[in-house]
């Protein structure tokens, strides 16, 4: 197992060096960077030394490993659009964005999966049938419409919940919440429920597909005779082990789970990172488009080294020896 | 003439008689999914012969018809405009024919761009090996992990920062249509890769390469028949998402202009009045957008099982 995990750490340090190679590339070579710094009437003498100064004369190897010792402190250089520091910008939207995906895998996994199980252990009944139907809608409707319609329901037409931004937060050291204050937890509501609907329609499907498999196996008819009740077999021994693939397709689903988050914070004018980014494409803003890509890919390597390791949990199979080999085969 | 009437009856005989049409036939989704396909694409691609008013024509708005609501709905509504008036006094009916046309014209050339590239990127890597095919399938294992519209978000802000902002509006739709065809080759050059490999030793490829066939031949003439119908099945499913990814960038303000608007940027602009209560300005487009890609998707899911003979 500590092989294993050793092998992964060096793949995923080989995938960050790869997305920092495209990001350095975007860096450097997309604009120009002292075009960006300075003000028109700065003259050629003055550009060159600056280039000079900032090492932009160097070997490009050479200002590649620069760009990386300096992205691994955090560093990632001045906004083209607002001269702050990266770096920073990026910091303090981090929370907004955490706890906004918090929510709505919470949301996901406490809706989602009862609902999952609800119809894998009644296929035939009309509810079940209903939520099929409802959940194929889910899947076709883009989530930017989906949190329009909210928006126009629960904010325009009944005035319930707020329409925009994070209500009130209060600040915890450097991070700022939305979970102590009323507002701040309505405000969470509509975004949480725009982000999670595609997830939540997915793992429902999973889960029922997987509930109708495993309840045909011998254990189960086994556990009936044995004189479980209902509830041990349904949820200690059928859910048990339909997890699985569910935490396999949550991990793949990372991405999307990316790429909603911009959508979803632009819909609801949400102060988190994906709107920064969004911003700074609108504005080709690349040291803040290089910097949320390295981002992103840390964020992928750990999650995908999460998954991983939450195998080892669910499935004592794989605890023995060898038990990687077969990591692979899910 | 004579001789072609035959031709024409078999070939009719042939579609349904076969397997494919009996499947189409017996699922009443998937019929329903095809008419209203059918109707989405007609009054889309007839809308400078149907549409009632010419919405992006200046000289034909009036200001005095702007934010007319739907006609069933209020009695301040009109008939000339059966779905109301956005802000501009734009029919929303006529812009929601014009902006679909638009969105199927993105949808299907970025899919074309897709599988071209991935076709080709597919036959070579799975034909020549070794080297080049190590390099291009590890760019598409990175790539498969960032999603479509992160991939052509960063293709957008690289394209922005190159040129100026005044020839990004007017090559907008070569620079979307780019970023989702780039953002979509994969799985193309996944499925091509795989059968070539399977294929390239048989050996009719064996005897076409001894009577000195070039390679380029070779892959076009006899290998890539073999992948019509995955290719086929991956296009289907790809258009509704190229649709919605279309309409996502669009929404977010990197896609198409708004003054050639597709479903997306008519989406974004009655987001910009929605708090005022007018809502069909966002409405009916965003209605139209989501039965256009149920529809579409349902069309791909059937395609799928139809022509994937493990699954029946």
């Amino acid at each position: 197992m500590i092989a294993f995990i050793l092998r992964r750490l060096l793949q995923s340090i080989a995938v960050l060096l790869a997305v920092g190679l495209v990001a350095f590339s975007l860096f450097r070579y997309v604009g120009d960077p002292i075009n960006a710094m300075v003000g028109q009437d700065t003259s050629m003498e003055d550009r060159a030394l600056l280039r000079e100064k900032l090492g932009l004369n160097d070997s490009p190897p050479v200002q590649f490993l620069r760009f990386v010792s300096n992205a691994a402190r955090g560093n990632f250089g001045l906004s083209y659009r607002t001269s702050e520091p990266v770096g920073r910008m990026i910091f303090e939207r981090v929370p907004a964005t955490l706890e906004l995906a918090f929510c709505a895998a919470i949301f996901v996994l406490f809706v989602g999966v009862p609902m999952g199980v609800y119809t894998g252990l009644y296929p035939k009944h009309w509810s079940s049938r209903l939520l099929q139907t409802v959940s194929l809608l889910g899947v076709s409707l883009p989530p930017f419409l989906l949190g329009i319609l909210l928006i126009l329901v629960f904010a325009v037409m009944l005035h319930w919940l707020p329409s925009f931004g994070r209500g009130q937060t209060v600040q915890i050291g450097w991070w700022t919440t939305n979970f102590l204050t009323i507002s701040g937890l309505k405000a969470l509501i509509l975004p949480s429920i725009t982000l999670g609907l595609f997830q939540l329609t997915l793992i429902m499907r999973l889960v029922r597909s997987e509930m109708l498999e495993v309840m045909r196996t011998d254990y189960i008819k086994f556990g009936r005779a044995r004189g479980l009740s209902n509830r041990a077999i349904n949820f200690g021994h059928a859910l048990k082990n339909t997890l699985v693939p569910v935490i396999t397709v949550m991990g793949l689903q990372l991405g999307t789970l990316i790429a909603f988050a911009i959508v979803t914070e632009t819909v609801f004018a949400w102060p988190g990172v994906g709107q920064l980014f969004l911003q700074s494409v609108q504005f080709s803003d690349i040291p803040v488009m290089a910097a949320y890509l390295l981002l992103i890919a840390l964020l992928f390597v750990v999650i995908n080294l999460i998954v991983d390791l939450l195998y080892f949990v669910v499935d004592p199979r794989l605890r023995s020896q060898g038990g990687a080999a077969r990591v692979a085969g899910h | 003439m004579a001789m072609q009437q035959p031709a024409t009856t078999s070939w009719l005989h042939r579609v349904t008689d076969s397997d494919v049409w009996w499947s189409f036939k017996s699922s009443p989704t998937t019929v329903a999914a095809a008419l209203a396909t059918l109707f989405i694409f007609l009054m889309a691609f007839l809308a400078p012969l149907l549409a009632p008013h010419t919405p992006f024509d200046p000289a034909t708005l009036s200001l005095s018809d702007g934010l007319k609501p739907p006609v069933l709905i209020s009695s301040d509504g009109e008939w000339t405009f059966p779905l109301g008036t956005d802000d501009q006094g734009r029919d929303v009916l006529s812009s929601i024919m014009y902006g679909t046309r638009l969105s199927l014209i993105v949808g299907f050339a970025s899919v074309i761009v897709a599988m071209l590239i991935g076709i080709t990127l597919g036959l070579v890597s799975g034909y020549f090996g070794g080297v080049v095919d190590a390099v291009i399938m590890r760019v598409a294992d990175v790539q498969l992990t960032f999603p479509a519209i992160l991939v052509a978000l960063l293709i957008d802000g690289v394209v922005r920062g190159i040129i100026s902002v005044q020839r990004h509006d007017e090559i907008a739709i070569f620079v979307i249509v780019g970023a989702i065809g780039l953002s979509f080759w994969v799985q193309y050059a996944r499925t091509v890769r795989g059968s070539v490999l399977v294929e390239k030793n048989k050996e009719y490829v064996q005897a076409a390469r001894v009577i000195g066939l070039s390679p380029v031949l070779i892959m076009v003439r006899h290998v890539l028949p073999n992948v019509t119908g995955p290719v086929l099945v991956i296009a289907t499913i790809n258009l509704g998402l190229a649709i919605i990814t279309e309409a996502t960038l669009s929404f977010l303000g990197v896609g198409l202009p708004s003054t050639e608007p597709s479903l997306g940027t008519l989406i974004r602009l009655g987001n910009e009045v929605l708090q005022s209560g007018d809502w069909w300005i966002t409405v009916f487009p965003g209605i139209t957008l989501a039965a256009l890609v149920l529809a579409v998707n349902l069309l791909g899911d059937w395609l799928r099982d139809a022509l994937n003979p493990k699954l029946r």
